[in-house]
């Protein structure tokens, strides 16, 4: 008996990937308890539609300016025009019903603090996680300033960026696929 | 030897495959821009010491081969006189006491190529795609698993990585790479697909070849630990919905991914057919989702954050999304669609003469496994079922062959899916019926059909 409820265990886990990792899985695990502080130097991440996670401090968009032309030029260009590397930076907040739609900071982010979180875990890409936070501020109001979405004299913090309405705020749709509809037609096709 | 008429080993096996060239037409394989990108490849192969001799004998035997591969136009050629060639006359090389063995010299052809289509400005945040077109079976050798990296390639001591989960959780944890390979290992077959795969090629044709527009995609038997494992030891919270994963590269890579996923199908990811991941893919640890996109398989993956919302992150708004109708975007369209591709013959190949050949190509989706694959020759107006080779696996690449007697006329071939959903793989011109095909478009599983001129050459026709 207990040999076929065994047979009947296995069938059951060669059919279903699911049983059979339930079967393996060990009684207790092999991790290491570790604390918020422990971790904190790791924990980057921002959750940009509300904001939270962006840490204190603040810059200016003339400081911005600054360390763009520093540290941001060489591979995007003076400005943010387009470099050697990359792109043009700005602009384009009305090209998503063009046929030509520009992506950039400005005109793709729906909720700024994804500016934030990007340049400060990926930028700049030869020195990543070196700015301090109040760099990334100064940088993400420059880089917005340039399209217009934020005055040149602004300040830019955790709020000021939280509190900031993109132009493609609801410019995103879930995903509702499969959307195309074919038919498996055989013969006199076309 | 004229500098025109040396080949490199990638024509050569063109050659033996499909047919001996006449002097012209190698010269004019060679003009071709691919073609002479390979070039130099035989250069290589020449400092590695693989003389002329070879590629003189290589163009002799060509004829011979293509007679006795008896799949050629060419019945009447005549087989030369065998003579026993020097490694049957010798000990071969000694065997090393240890060693990592390699490809045979001949087949420096067989790498991964970088797009020669949409160029970036740099080469740390690019992509190279894996040359499907020589791929024997349905398991990609890791050297040539295509690549997608945002920041080049992390170079990780496995004994220093950590991973750490954290976030709504009752009990966050670190784990070492030896923490994480104490748990029973499970090894699971898939493909995996860049949703960029197919770029660059929805309204007219600019790749040349299958590799660069559906090299994006490769298939290994994935060896790791099941994510839930590791999510049920730290404890979830009841709010959790969505779970963060986050690369420990320069990019720091992290994508947002639902619960039911991750908790489902998601696996931690160590190894990659039958040995640790190689560096490119992510070692010494990813995530995998099968079936999804590459991009949501986190590389060199350091944490994991559990909430109860999605981050919103720049790689799932402003890249990774889909252009749709009336300038919006399609968000977190991860799953691959069914899709296939006749990678022989392919872009840039050539027929020589009409005959018997073997259509060979691959069919995928992320939605189950392959049901059916159809092959039109005719431009489509009819399609016939291929030969589905088993073993069929769930989200895996399956191959297919079909036999086809070409009568010499121009034409267009192509390939057409059906999952074990019921899902047709649709034609461009469907898609486009539902999206709107502009600027960085992702998710490209649409029908792709090759051309053959009256001249055997064979070229992307789509659209
Ligand atoms: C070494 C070259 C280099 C340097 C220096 C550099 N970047 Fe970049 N940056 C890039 C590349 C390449 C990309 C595209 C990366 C990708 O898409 O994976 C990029 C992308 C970006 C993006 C995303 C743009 C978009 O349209 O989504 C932002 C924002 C950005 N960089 C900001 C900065 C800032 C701010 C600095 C200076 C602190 C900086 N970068 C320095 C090369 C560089």
């Amino acid at each position: 008996m207990q040999s076929l409820k065994l047979a009947v265990i296995a069938a059951i886990a060669i059919g279903f990937g699911g049983s059979a990792q339930a079967d393996l899985k060990p009684s207790s695990g092999f991790g290491k308890p570790i604390t918020q502080a422990e971790l904190s130097a790791w924990d980057i991440d921002i959750s940009t539609s509300d904001g939270v996670g962006l840490p204190s401090g603040s810059g200016t968009v003339a400081q911005g300016a600054k360390i763009f032309a520093e540290k941001c030029a060489t591979c995007h260009g003076e400005g943010a025009k387009g470099g050697t590397q990359f792109g043009q930076m700005f602009g384009g907040l009305d090209s998503m019903t063009t046929p030509k739609r520009k992506l950039n900071p400005s005109s793709m982010f729906p909720y700024a603090p994804i500016l934030f979180d990007y340049t400060k875990r990926a930028m700049p890409m030869d020195a990543p996680q070196s700015l301090t936070n109040n760099e990334v501020y100064a940088l993400s109001g420059y880089i917005y300033s340039l399209s217009g979405l934020v005055p040149k004299n602004a300040t830019i913090d955790a709020k000021y960026l939280s509190n900031m309405k993109m132009p493609n705020r609801n410019g995103f749709i879930s995903d509702d696929r499969p959307d195309a509809k074919a038919v498996r037609c055989l013969s006199k096709c076309n | 030897m004229s500098r025109k008429t040396k080949l490199s080993q990638y024509d050569k096996n063109m050659i033996d495959v499909l047919a001996e060239p006449t002097r012209e037409e190698a010269s004019a394989l060679l003009k071709h821009k691919t073609y002479a990108k390979e070039e130099r490849l035989y250069e290589d192969m020449s400092e590695l010491g693989r003389g002329r001799r070879r590629f003189m004998s290589g163009i002799a035997a060509a004829g011979a081969a293509a007679a006795a591969a008896g799949t050629l136009g060419s019945a009447s050629a005549k087989a030369e006189k065998l003579s026993v060639p020097e490694w049957s006359k010798s000990m071969g090389r000694p065997i090393d006491p240890k060693v990592y063995g390699l490809p045979s010299k001949y087949e420096g052809h067989y790498k991964r190529n970088r797009t020669d289509v949409y160029v970036n400005k740099q080469n740390f945040s690019d992509w190279s795609m894996t040359p499907i077109q020589h791929q024997k079976g349905i398991v990609t050798p890791n050297g040539v698993i295509f690549e997608r990296h945002h920041a080049g390639i992390a170079d990780i001591d496995p004994d220093k990585h950590r991973l750490v989960i954290h976030g709504m959780v009752k009990r966050p944890m670190v784990y070492t790479m030896d923490a994480l390979m104490r748990y029973p290992s499970v090894s699971r077959f898939h493909f995996l697909e860049c949703s960029g795969n197919g770029l660059t090629d929805w309204l007219k044709p600019l790749s040349k070849t299958v590799q660069q527009t559906h090299g994006l995609l490769s298939c290994s038997q994935w060896t790791g630990i099941p994510i839930s494992w590791l999510l049920d030891e730290v404890g979830m919270s009841k709010d959790a919905k969505w779970i963060l994963f986050e690369g420990a590269d320069g990019s720091g890579h992290a994508r947002s991914i639902p619960i039911s996923k991750a908790m489902g199908e998601g696996m931690l990811v160590f190894g990659s057919g039958g040995e640790m991941l190689r560096p490119e893919n992510g070692y010494p640890l990813r995530a995998f989702f099968p079936g999804w996109e590459g991009n949501t398989c986190v590389k060199w993956l350091r944490r994991i954050k559990v909430s109860d919302k999605p981050w919103h992150l720049r790689s799932e708004t402003a890249r990774y999304t889909d252009p749709m109708p009336g300038g919006k975007w399609r968000q977190f369209s991860m799953e691959m669609e069914c899709k296939s591709v006749i990678a022989n013959p392919s872009g840039g190949m050539q027929l020589k003469g009409p005959g018997d050949y073997t259509i060979q190509g691959f069919a995928w989706s992320g939605r189950g496994s392959i049901k059916a694959v159809d092959v039109t020759t005719d431009g489509g107006k009819t399609w016939r079922a291929a030969e589905v080779e088993g073993p069929v696996m769930d989200k895996c690449m399956t191959q297919f062959r079909y036999n086809w007697k070409w009568d010499g006329a121009p034409t267009k071939i192509a390939s057409r899916a059906v999952d074990s959903t019921g899902y047709v793989q649709p034609t461009v011109e469907d898609l486009k019926k539902a999206r709107y095909i502009a600027g960085f478009v992702q998710h490209h599983n649409g029908i792709f059909p090759w051309s053959v001129s009256a001249n055997g050459e064979v070229k992307n026709a789509i659209a």
